[in-house]
């Protein structure tokens, strides 16, 4: 069964009329990228780095669609320029959807750096940031963040919590066996 | 690095006699200044920032836009820095866009210093590397005709890289202000209502 947030961030990308959903994978957004992937009406399109859906939403935004960017905590680093100089500059609207590492319970060291610095530079470049723990409070934000996103021209990104996700227990959960040396 | 070069006025100008109902976008830099002079009009969307976007910016319009066709001209300095972008390209298909480089070996904004392709850096050939089913190379008459005919006929999506002399440009300056830049580009595609009151 998918996460239950993720059946609700799909439902509400249809009733907002999400066309576009930009992606780098992470395993938090597994079940939400399978069923965009899996969805007709939307363009879900995968990208090398997070920076290029800022570009890509402000892209789709021009051409009249809306969109959604998924990405993992540590690729917010990438997208500053292109949110600061593009989506701030020209208050294009901008949905983010941010699956956090290095935040409860994380098992590599070099997650937590930039995990710790996700909400603040966000906020340094103005985006409205809400960060949620439980899937009520995912399905909340997300609603609310679509609609400040595309009513009101704002940039939000929905912060969701590595306690709502779980801490992925490094390798062990994809090896056959690990040995340490 | 090649030899033979054309003039980058010249050049947009012959593109743009074919554009029809083509939208641009540019990449920041001599780009801005080249569609201003040869073809100023509101579904143009002038980037004042945001370098290596112009792309990933064309992509999300033609993906929306799909009746019409899309066209990003851009500098070599800007393609570099957002290559992974003509991966993504490469994996979407999109059948209307159309990625024009024009590559002047130099980083025009910040002083002409020499950028990646004056070294040999051959853009045409890392968009085919990537997946792009159509790539071209334009240094003269004869293939400048080609991509000319390409833009008005082929099945996109389709990389070009045009070598350009490293020459001043005249500035013709479009406005600096991107909410007016942005709302007269969606005005122009979408209406006014539409544009301001988005379904």
């Amino acid at each position: 069964m998918p996460d239950p947030w993720t059946t609700e961030a799909h439902r509400l990308f249809k009733k907002f009329n999400i066309k576009t959903v930009g992606y780098v994978p992470d395993a938090g957004l597994t079940d939400l990228i399978n069923s965009c992937e899996a969805d007709n009406d939307i363009n879900a399109v995968v990208m090398t780095t997070e920076e290029e859906g800022i570009g890509l939403s402000a892209g789709a935004w021009l051409g009249g669609n809306k969109s959604a960017v998924l990405m993992q905590s540590s690729g917010v680093g990438n997208t500053v320029n292109a949110i600061a100089s593009i989506i701030a500059s020209c208050q294009f609207p901008l949905f983010m959807i941010v699956t956090m590492r290095g935040q409860f319970g994380e098992s590599n060291p070099w997650q937590i750096p930039m995990g710790q610095a996700v909400a603040p530079v966000l906020k340094s470049l103005g985006v409205q940031v809400y960060e949620v723990q439980t899937d009520q409070e995912a399905a909340e934000a997300i609603e609310a963040g679509l609609k400040m996103a595309f009513v009101s021209n704002a940039a939000v990104a929905v912060l969701i919590g590595q306690k709502l996700i779980g801490a992925k227990s490094f390798i062990a959960d994809v090896a056959e066996e690990v040995t340490h040396v | 690095m090649s030899d033979l070069k054309l003039n980058r006025g010249d050049v947009m100008k012959k593109i743009m006699g074919v554009r029809n109902n083509a939208l641009v976008i540019t990449g920041l830099g001599s780009p801005v200044w080249d569609l201003a002079a040869s073809d100023h009009r509101p579904d143009n969307f002038y980037s004042w920032g945001g370098m290596g976007c112009a792309i990933s910016m064309g992509l999300g319009c033609a993906l929306a836009q799909t009746d019409k066709k899309v066209w990003v001209i851009t500098g070599d300095g800007e393609a570099l820095m957002g290559l992974g972008s003509l991966a993504t390209v490469a994996a979407q298909r999109p059948t209307n866009l159309a990625i024009i480089v024009l590559d002047n070996e130099h980083y025009g904004e910040t002083g002409m210093q020499r950028t990646h392709t004056s070294y040999g850096t051959d853009i045409a050939a890392i968009a085919a590397g990537a997946g792009i089913p159509k790539t071209m190379t334009v240094n003269d008459e004869k293939t400048l005709k080609e991509l000319t005919t390409a833009l008005s006929s082929s099945l996109l999506p389709m990389v070009a890289v045009v070598k350009v002399t490293a020459s001043k440009p005249n500035l013709v300056l479009p406005s600096r202000d991107g909410v007016y830049i942005k709302n007269q580009f969606r005005q122009a595609v979408l209406g006014a209502t539409e544009a301001m009151h988005s379904s």
